[in-house]
């Protein structure tokens, strides 16, 4: 009933604008075609310029209170350069974008029909249509030259004291691993993935034994991590905005990312002045019915704070060895086997 | 030669007088005339168009009201709604379809299809196609293409849901998703024959320019709307065979068991057999098409916004040359930077550096356009016509989402900004409303050589208005979401901390989104309206232009001209050449010594 009516409403003000527009045309036909053009100039032009101050007016007003409130603080050290290279492209193409707008408002304004007026024959200009293909391709290699210079630190090979944690992406959640003691990531081979073991990790390697699972990501302050980022089923994408990282999980090829963080929950509690505010995981890649909803808390907190958490963890090989062994109760021996090659 | 044929078969059909039996059939439904063809993909388009909107209103009103209850569009779309909320697999259906309506076609087949079928003979001096059976036969692959779309959507299992994007694995496994059941499968059998019927469009483009234009009518003197669509068709040729390909070896995947795209794949408890695959390739292969694609969707409003804004001001297009060679620098350049849709998925640095500086070189030559359709407005005459202020917001629109592009091409600011809602601002503005603005000029402007009757202005002006402040009320905010961090493809941003905080902006986004789709409306009923019961066409010229398509008869049968073809003298774009006599001088006025004379100074 409710949706009747909208209907009915919509349909009657079609009418009623399309009756206004009939009139309108029937007056305006019958006078002489030039005036008329001259008319409708003037007026459409006035409204073609008085739409484009409205639309500066708003433009210029939320990018002045949404700029600074929307951006989360960059939390990273490369963060803060991508931060910096945002405002560059921002004031660049900011000013490329007001001078042009403005121009072509103006000249659709002022030079808008005038019956005694000619307007001027002016086909081409060659040395001018030189200089704007060269000055915007220098400006825009500065711009590139700016970026890739960050980009490539970036993507360089992460330092070896960072800390190795692994992402897996699946529908619809993360599972989080880390180095343990070691700091190295035990083995995976896909064909040994089954419900209990999905990430299909090799416990005959070594260093998988000190490897733990964790419901959260904890990383210490200014420390650099490396996270090593897969998926078990479609593609999903490893998302920390406030880290400006992002890296696409895919099933089947392992990517990376590295980054160190520069602040902590707490302070980032204080900045955000929400006391119930949290760092999280999010997926960036449709992923499904659930892409929305793929949350890991993460938590950023000092050296000490991530030294006693990290004492607390149990080796996920270890919680679980009965059941490992269930299966195989060979495994034990296989791993000092392994280890030490040089007894078979 | 095949187009000399064709030439005396459309001329002896004249010669019968025009009047050998035409049923409705034969006319309006089998019609091998190109105009008709034209008029066919507008309508077809127009439909999809009105089906596309209102996916993303219902899905806009999910974004706004979250938590609310819509018993009322549970009552129309029973199958979407879940206890009066939409639910995630239709808001992924529905996503997915947008995209793909919009894109594909409405903006490719419809646009293209359009203009290109009207204009090209029309404006070279061809009495058609140089293949009118092929070009028949485009359309009807076209729509044999919709109907089996349109069948996807009354599927129990959900339409096609893993974007328009159709990334595997998540489009191939039914276990990932249920719209990747038969959902996809009747997607990729669409998307089969829309790319077979692109494909025959476009030959046919091709040929019908560089073989039929009529006698003076060289390269360089077509209308930059004829040069707009011979590129569009040019790049259209080049990159829907990738898609195809892309799309063969996903169908394998997903019937035959095949491992292109898939590898260690653990799903549902089972780990399947896959093994080898790359699902990376996919992306690889869906953006080589995929990028040229955004300019065989922009390209054809370029051409039309060029050669309006040259109309209506009253002066020549600015930089001829210039235009051409921006054309074709971008034709190049289009097909170097498809992988700055991926700069995230793990690819090595040095080659996503690589991409990122092709990728703003291409900025360049759309920022010399965007200045050289600055300077032909410049102290030119401008009769504010409809079509001219959608040309004139089409440029506001190319501007705006143009820069924005520059912040995606680098790579750096990239890891921030992709597949958040910046992408979504950038794209919607540079292509989807400047796209729908070029389609709009051009209907208004050409409609009394479709119709032989006029639109109604006053509605027309409401029309653009609306749409032109609505559509930047939709568009830029999604900026602001973009830059804090905000995801695009999320059915509910109340989950997390980072997402939660923008409910206004996506309020006045919803709520604009609504405005605007019931303002087309305006634009159905003025079209519908006016091709019925509009004012009259009296003059053969109305607007006073150049090109050969207002040589013909008002209403030009099969064929377009009466008599023999025109013959072509000079370039299109002479407005206000000289201080005496009318602005405007037609192709088929011979040249004059004041002509000579004209030229020889403007070279100095
Ligand atoms: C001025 C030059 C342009 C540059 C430098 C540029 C750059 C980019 C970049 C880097 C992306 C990927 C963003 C991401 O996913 O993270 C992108 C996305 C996109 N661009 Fe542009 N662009 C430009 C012009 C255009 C034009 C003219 C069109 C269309 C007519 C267009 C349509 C699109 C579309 C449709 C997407 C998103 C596709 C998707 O992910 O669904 N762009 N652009
Ligand atoms: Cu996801
Ligand atoms: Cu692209």
């Amino acid at each position: 009933m409710q949706i009747l009516l909208i209907i009915l409403a919509f349909v009657l003000v079609l009418v009623v604008i399309l009756q206004v527009g009939k009139v309108v045309e029937l007056v305006s036909v019958m006078r002489d075609e030039d005036e008329r053009t001259e008319d409708t100039s003037n007026s459409v032009g006035f409204l073609f310029l008085l739409s484009g101050i409205i639309l500066g007016v708003f433009i210029a007003y939320t990018t002045y209170t949404e700029y600074g409130k929307f951006l989360p603080v960059p939390a990273s050290e490369h963060g803060v350069w991508i931060q910096d290279l945002v405002d560059i492209t921002l004031y660049i193409t900011g000013i490329v974008f007001i001078i042009t707008n403005v121009l072509l408002f103006y000249f659709a304004y002022k030079y808008r029909y005038k019956r005694n007026r000619k307007a001027l024959y002016y086909p081409y200009n060659n040395r001018i249509e030189i200089l704007w293909t060269v000055i915007p391709t220098l400006v825009l290699t500065i711009i590139i030259g700016l970026g890739l210079n960050k980009w490539f630190k970036i993507f360089s090979a992460a330092p070896t004291e960072a800390i190795q944690i692994e992402v897996t992406g699946k529908q619809f959640a993360w599972v989080v691993r880390y180095g343990g003691k070691d700091n190295e990531l035990g083995k995976r081979d896909f064909t040994l993935s089954t419900v209990e073991n999905e990430l299909g990790v090799r416990w005959k390697d070594k260093q998988s034994k000190d490897d733990f699972l964790s419901d959260e990501i904890v990383i210490p302050v200014n420390t650099p991590v490396h996270v090593n980022i897969g998926a078990l089923d479609v593609i999903h994408s490893f998302y920390l905005p406030e880290f400006r990282v992002m890296m696409d999980a895919v099933p089947g090829i392992p990517t990376k990312f590295w980054f160190r963080p520069t602040i902590t929950t707490e302070q980032m509690r204080e900045i955000k002045k929400n006391p119930e505010f949290d760092y999280e995981l999010a997926c960036n890649q449709l992923c499904g019915t659930g892409h929305w909803n793929m949350k890991k808390t993460v938590k950023v907190v000092t050296e000490a704070e991530y030294k006693a958490w990290f004492a607390e963890q149990k080796s996920y090989y270890k919680q679980n060895i009965a059941k490992i062994q269930g299966e195989d109760a060979s495994l034990d021996n296989d791993v000092i086997a392994e280890a030490n090659p040089s007894k078979n | 030669m095949v187009t000399s044929a064709t030439g005396e078969h459309a001329l002896s059909m004249i010669g019968a007088g025009g009047h050998h039996k035409e049923t409705f059939i034969t006319k309006y439904i089998f019609s091998t005339d190109h105009k008709m063809i034209g008029k066919q993909f507008l309508f077809t388009g127009m439909a999809w168009a009105v089906i596309g909107g209102l996916f993303s209103v219902l899905f806009r009103v999910q974004l706004a009201w979250p938590d609310e209850t819509f018993p009322f569009l549970e009552q129309i779309f029973s199958n979407w709604f879940d206890e009066g909320h939409m639910t995630p697999e239709a808001y992924y259906a529905l996503v997915t379809m947008h995209g793909t309506i919009m894109v594909f076609f409405v903006l490719t087949a419809s646009l293209s299809g359009t203009f290109a079928n009207f204009l090209i003979p029309l404006q070279i001096g061809a009495r058609d196609m140089a293949s009118p059976i092929m070009n028949a036969l485009s359309y009807w692959l076209f729509v044999l293409s919709s109907l089996i779309m349109l069948a996807s959507i009354f599927l129990p299992t959900g339409m096609a849901s893993a974007g328009w994007t159709i990334y595997p694995p998540l489009s191939i496994l039914p276990q990932a998703s249920s719209g990747s059941g038969m959902g996809m499968t009747l997607w990729l059998v669409s998307m089969v024959f829309f790319i077979a019927s692109q494909l025959l469009a476009g030959i046919n483009y091709i040929s019908t320019v560089l073989n039929l234009r009529t006698k003076g009518m060289l390269m360089t003197r077509m209308p930059l709307t004829v040069w707009a669509l011979f590129f569009t068709a040019v790049v259209g040729l080049l990159s829907f065979p990738v898609l195809f390909s892309a799309a063969v070896l996903l169908v394998f995947d997903k019937g035959l068991g095949t491992s292109f795209y898939l590898s260690d794949i653990f799903i549902g408890g089972k780990a399947l057999g896959y093994s080898g695959g790359n699902a990376i390739l996919f992306q690889h292969l869906f953006w080589f098409l995929g990028h040229p694609e955004v300019y065989i969707v922009i390209l054809p409003a370029m051409g039309i916004v060029s050669e309006i804004l040259s109309i209506s001001s009253r002066k020549p297009v600015f930089g001829y040359k210039a235009m051409i060679l921006s054309l074709l620098g971008i034709v190049v350049l289009s097909f170097l930077v498809w992988a700055h849709h991926m700069f995230v998925t793990g690819m090595n640095p040095f080659l996503g550096s690589v991409f990122a500086l092709f990728t703003l070189l291409i900025a360049v030559p759309s920022s010399v356009k965007v200045f050289n359709w600055l300077t032909t407005i410049w102290r030119g005459n401008i009769k504010m016509t409809v079509a001219a202020v959608f040309s004139l917001g089409f440029v506001s629109m190319f501007i705006s989402g143009g820069l924005t592009g520059i912040w995606l091409g680098n790579a750096t600011v990239d890891i921030q900004l992709h597949d958040t809602y910046f992408v979504i601002g950038h794209f919607h503005l540079v292509m989807g409303v400047a796209a729908f603005f070029g389609m709009f000029a051009g209907i208004y402007h050409w409609f009394p050589k479709m119709f032989g009757r006029f639109m109604n202005e006053t509605l027309g002006y409401i029309h653009f208005f609306i749409t032109f402040i609505g559509g930047y009320l939709i568009f830029w905010p999604m900026h602001y979401l973009g830059m804090s961090g905000v995801p695009r493809r999320y059915y509910d941003f109340n989950e997390f901390h980072a997402f939660n905080e923008y409910h206004d902006m996506n309020l006045l986004i919803s709520v604009s989104a609504i405005v605007v789709f019931a303002a087309q409306f305006i634009f159905v009923i003025n079209f519908f309206y006016s091709m019925k019961k509009g004012r009259k066409s009296t003059e053969l010229n109305p607007w006073k232009a150049n090109t050969l398509e207002w040589t013909t008869p008002i209403e030009p049968g099969h064929g377009n001209w009466l008599g023999e073809l025109p013959t072509v003298y000079r370039w299109p774009y002479d407005y206000s050449k000289f201080e005496e006599g009318p602005d405007f001088i037609p192709q088929t006025v011979p040249l004059t010594e004041a002509d000579i004379e004209s030229d020889k100074r403007l070279l100095h």
